[in-house]
C-alpha cells in the first residue's frame, strides 16, 4: 500500500517517530495526476449545547472545502471504526490505519453567547504523530463558516506545504434578465458561493471588478453616465466614487498596483485605446503606450515593476510584456489564435490568459517568456481569468451558446483539473479573487 | 405643425427626464433610457428623429473585428450627415457595439474604434464635433440574441443616437 501512494507524482513522505524531523504528512501539487490524501473528519466535538448545530456545520465545510480541492478523498463516516467524544482524548491510530485514513482532523467548538472558537488538531495517521500544533480560531456565530474555512486552510498549508485560498472571497457581477437587457450588478461572494451580498444595484451596467491587494476596495467599470468610467468602491461601507482617470471618452479595464496605491486602466480616445497609470494620493497620471492599436487589460506583476497587457498592433489580440513605466514591450504569445485578458499569477512566474482559436474560447497559463503555454478549458465562451491567492486554481467566466445563454463561474487548477462550476444563483460574470483574509 | 412638435418633442423630454441620462431619441443602448421605435415625430416627418432613425437609418452594420466603413454604410452616414446639418438643435451619441465573439475589454475598445470611425466620417461631411460624442457598449447590448453569424451581423454595430439638450458625461 505504501508503494501504492508513493507515485512518482505524490511526494508523501511517511517518518517514524524515531525521524520525527521531517514533515511526515506531505503532498506536492504537481501538473500531473496526484493520488489524493485520504483524510477522516469526525464530526466536531461541542463543547457545549449550544455549540452542537455549529460543530456539526464546521466540520462539514471542512471536509466540503478539501475534498473540493480533489487533493483529498474523505473517508465518511460510515467507515469509522472508533469514535472521537472528546478533543482531549489519545488518538487510537491503529482504527484509522484500519480504514485506511492517513490524515485524521480533530476538533471541538465552543459557543459563547455570539462569539464562537474553533481547535482543531491533524494527525499523520501512519506515523501517529501530531501534524503541526493545536490551533484555534476565534470568531462570531454569524461568521462560522470562515472559522470552518480557516480549518480548511491550516490543514491545506501542513500537507502541501504552501498557503490556502478558503477563507477569501471573491467579487463579480451578478447577472440576470435575457442576453439583450442583461442586469448587471457587482456583488461579493465567499470564494465557495456561500454569503452573496450585492454592492451596487442594476441601474446601470457594471464590468469587471477587481480586488484591492489587501481586498479593502474594488475598482470597477461603470456605465452609469452612458460612457464607461471607472469607479472605485470602499467594500467596508460600500462607498463608491469615480476615479479621475487622464483626460479621455472612456476609461476602463482598471487594477491595481500591488501596493494598492496606483491604478492602471486603459482609456480611450479618438478611437484609439491605451494604457495609463494614476496614482491615487497624488492623482498624477502617466500614460504608459502611444501606437495606434488597441492597448487593453493591462496587470502589473507582483514585484510591480512590469506589466502584462494585450495588443492588436500585430494585427490581432496578443500578449506583451512591458515595464510599469511604459516603454518598449516584448510579445509573448505566439500560438495560433488570439489572446487577451492577461492576469499575472500570484508567484510571479505565470500568465493566465484568455484565447480564441478556431472558434472556440479557452482558459490557459504560460510562463512568462509565453513557453509552456497549457490550455486549461474548452468552450463556447470562456474568458477573464483571476487566480486564488496561492495561485493553485484560477476562476473564469463561461457563458453559454445561443439566444437563452448565460454565465456562470467556473474555478479549474492551474493542472487542467479540477473543473467545476461555482454554485450561486443566477448568472455571474467577471470574477476577481481576492486576498486570504487576515 | 411646427409648434406642435415642438410641443411633443418637450414632452418627450419631460418623460424621459426621469432617466439618468440624458434624453435621447433611438433604441440607444444606454440603460433602458432609449424611446425604440415610439421615438417622436412622424416617420413620414423627415425632421423628426423617427425619420432619422428609421428612414435614413440610425446604425451601419461591420465586418468581423473591423471599423472600416462600408459602402453601404457610408450611404446611409451620407444621409445622417445631411440630416444632422439641417436640424442643427440635435446632437448625438455614437455607440460602438461588437459581437459577443470576443473578451470584454477588447470589445469596448473595438467599439470606441467603431464609433469613431463613424464620428470621423460625420465631421468630414460637415457636422461639428462638438455636437457628436462617441461611447461603445462593447458586447453588452447586443440587439440579436442568437449565436449565429446572422445576429452577430447585426450587433456589429454603430448606432447614432439622437438626443435634444445637451449631453452630460
Amino acid at each position: 500500500m505504501m508503494k501504492r501512494l508513493l507515485t512518482l507524482l505524490v511526494a508523501l513522505i511517511l517518518t517514524g517517530p524515531v525521524l520525527a524531523q521531517g514533515t511526515p504528512l506531505r503532498i506536492t501539487i504537481t501538473d500531473g495526476v496526484i493520488e489524493p490524501i485520504t483524510f477522516a473528519v469526525p464530526s466536531f466535538e461541542a463543547e457545549s449545547p449550544a455549540a452542537q448545530q455549529a460543530a456539526a456545520d464546521i466540520s462539514r465545510l471542512v471536509v466540503q472545502d478539501l475534498a473540493g480541492t480533489g487533493l483529498f478523498r474523505e473517508v465518511p463516516a460510515t467507515a469509522f471504526i472508533s469514535q472521537i467524544r472528546s478533543f482531549a482524548q489519545p488518538v487510537s491510530f491503529a482504527d484509522w490505519r484500519a480504514i485506511n485514513a492517513q490524515a485524521l482532523i480533530v476538533g471541538a467548538v465552543t459557543v459563547n453567547g455570539d462569539q464562537l472558537t474553533v481547535k482543531f488538531r491533524l494527525y499523520d495517521v501512519f506515523s501517529g504523530q501530531e501534524l503541526g500544533q493545536g490551533l484555534q480560531f476565534a470568531g462570531t456565530t454569524a461568521g462560522w463558516r470562515r472559522m470552518g474555512h480557516k480549518v480548511a486552510d491550516a490543514v491545506y498549508g501542513r500537507i502541501t506545504g504552501e498557503g490556502g485560498f478558503f477563507d477569501s472571497r471573491v467579487v463579480f457581477v451578478s447577472e440576470s434578465g435575457p442576453k439583450d437587457n442583461r442586469q448587471k450588478r457587482l456583488a461579493i461572494m465567499d470564494f465557495d458561493g456561500a454569503n452573496v451580498q450585492f454592492l451596487t444595484d442594476s441601474s446601470s451596467i457594471v464590468l469587471a471588478p477587481r480586488f484591492s491587494p489587501n481586498g479593502d476596495r474594488v475598482l470597477y467599470t461603470s456605465f452609469s453616465s452612458g460612457f464607461p468610467r471607472i469607479n472605485l468602491l470602499n467594500v467596508a461601507n460600500v462607498g463608491r466614487q469615480q476615479l479621475q482617470t487622464a483626460p479621455g471618452e472612456m476609461a476602463f479595464s482598471p487594477r491595481f498596483s500591488p501596493d494598492g496605491r496606483q491604478v492602471i486602466y486603459s482609456l480611450s480616445n479618438g478611437g484609439n485605446t491605451d494604457i495609463y497609470r494614476t496614482d491615487l494620493a497624488t492623482g498624477q497620471h502617466m500614460r504608459l503606450t502611444s501606437a495606434p492599436s488597441i492597448e487593453t487589460a493591462p496587470s502589473l506583476s507582483p514585484d510591480g515593476t512590469q506589466i502584462v497587457f494585450e495588443s492588436d498592433r500585430s494585427g490581432g489580440q496578443q500578449l506583451y510584456i512591458m515595464s510599469s513605466n511604459g516603454g518598449e514591450a516584448r510579445r509573448i504569445s505566439f500560438g495560433a489564435g488570439r489572446y487577451g485578458t492577461p492576469v499575472w499569477s500570484p508567484r510571479g512566474d505565470m500568465v493566465a490568459f484568455t484565447k480564441q482559436n478556431a472558434g472556440r474560447f479557452h482558459i490557459g497559463v504560460m510562463r512568462i517568456d509565453g513557453s509552456e503555454e497549457r490550455l486549461l478549458t474548452s468552450s463556447f465562451l470562456d474568458e477573464g481569468p483571476t487566480w486564488s491567492p496561492n495561485g493553485r486554481v484560477i476562476l473564469f467566466s463561461r457563458e453559454t451558446q445561443g439566444a437563452s445563454g448565460t454565465s456562470a463561474m467556473y474555478s479549474v487548477d492551474i493542472s487542467g483539473r479540477n473543473l467545476k462550476a461555482v454554485p450561486i444563483r443566477g448568472g455571474a460574470s467577471d470574477p476577481s479573487w481576492g486576498p486570504l483574509q487576515p | 405643425m411646427t409648434l406642435f412638435k415642438r410641443t411633443a418633442l418637450i414632452l418627450v423630454f419631460l418623460v424621459t427626464a426621469a432617466c439618468t441620462s440624458p434624453d435621447r431619441f433611438g433604441e440607444g443602448a444606454g440603460d433602458g433610457s432609449g424611446l425604440g421605435a415610439n421615438a417622436a415625430g412622424s416617420v413620414s416627418d423627415p425632421t423628426s428623429p423617427l425619420f432619422f432613425n428609421q428612414t435614413i437609418g440610425d446604425r451601419i452594420l461591420f465586418t468581423v473585428n473591423t471599423s472600416t466603413i462600408t459602402d453601404e454604410g457610408k450611404a446611409i452616414l451620407e444621409g445622417q450627415a445631411q440630416w444632422l446639418l439641417t436640424n442643427a438643435d440635435y446632437r448625438a451619441v455614437i455607440e460602438g457595439h461588437a459581437d459577443e465573439r470576443g473578451t470584454r475589454e477588447y470589445n469596448l475598445a473595438l467599439g470606441q474604434r467603431r464609433a469613431n470611425a463613424v464620428r470621423e466620417y460625420l465631421v468630414s461631411r460637415g457636422v461639428p464635433m462638438e455636437r457628436l460624442q462617441v461611447t461603445s457598449f462593447g458586447k453588452e447590448r447586443p440587439v440579436a440574441i442568437c449565436s449565429a453569424e446572422s445576429c452577430y451581423a447585426q450587433n456589429r454595430r454603430a448606432v447614432t443616437v439622437l438626443s435634444f439638450s445637451a449631453m452630460t458625461s
